[in-house]
């Protein structure tokens, strides 16, 4: 029962990683693509690494992958904000259908 | 079930080689920093399959470290790419 469960789950999180790998490669920014991949991406391993935990029952194997699943969904959305952050700052332009830029607007209000 | 598995090692293959796709391709260095960092976690879940399917649970740990330093190397990149604006 534990193994078809934890199969459901690795499948769902490999169609998770299916959808955000397209949407890096078929999105027309950065911003665009950090924003598709990385929800996509987190989600879909945190679910596949979830998937291996309660697959192989109770061992060491389960609790690395537990661990393994927590620091993935810590630390990817810390290095996604980081990346953008980057990017703003070295000057990639935005996409030109792109209709907030809170950046230039909080440096418009500082300027005065 | 092996079916299955050999299901799943093509669709992260997949997913590994479209990254690869937008590593050579990318128009500027913030989409290569991206598609690194988004590698770096689709390899993880990967050590994590292999690791169920060989039932060897040394494969976690490779995806331990795997982790903690795609992260580190991602924040490396992201700070170079802040800081290289400013000095221009």
């Amino acid at each position: 029962m534990s193994d078809v469960i934890g199969y459901i789950l690795i499948a769902l999180g490999i169609l998770f990683n299916i959808f955000g790998c397209v949407g890096l490669v078929r999105f027309p920014d950065v911003y665009n693509r950090l924003q598709a991949s990385t929800k996509c991406v987190t989600l879909g391993t945190v679910l596949l690494l979830v998937g291996v935990a309660i697959a192989n029952g109770t061992g060491a194997m389960a609790a690395k992958a537990t661990i393994c699943a927590v620091f993935v969904l810590v630390t990817s959305p810390t290095a996604a904000h980081a990346i953008a952050k980057g990017a703003y700052a070295s000057g990639v332009p935005l996409w030109e259908g792109t209709i907030v830029d809170k950046y230039a607007e909080r440096a418009k209000q500082q300027e005065p | 079930m092996q079916i299955l598995m050999q299901i799943f090692y093509i669709s992260l293959c997949a997913c590994c080689f479209m990254c690869l796709y937008r590593i050579g391709r990318g128009p500027s260095a913030p989409d290569r920093t991206v598609a690194i960092d988004i590698l770096g976690i689709v390899v993880v879940g990967f050590c994590g399959l292999l690791g169920l399917a060989t039932g060897q649970d040394f494969y976690l740990n490779v995806a331990l470290a795997w982790a903690l330093l795609s992260f580190i190397g991602t924040i490396a990149l992201a700070k170079f790419l802040e800081g290289r604006s400013f000095d221009e």
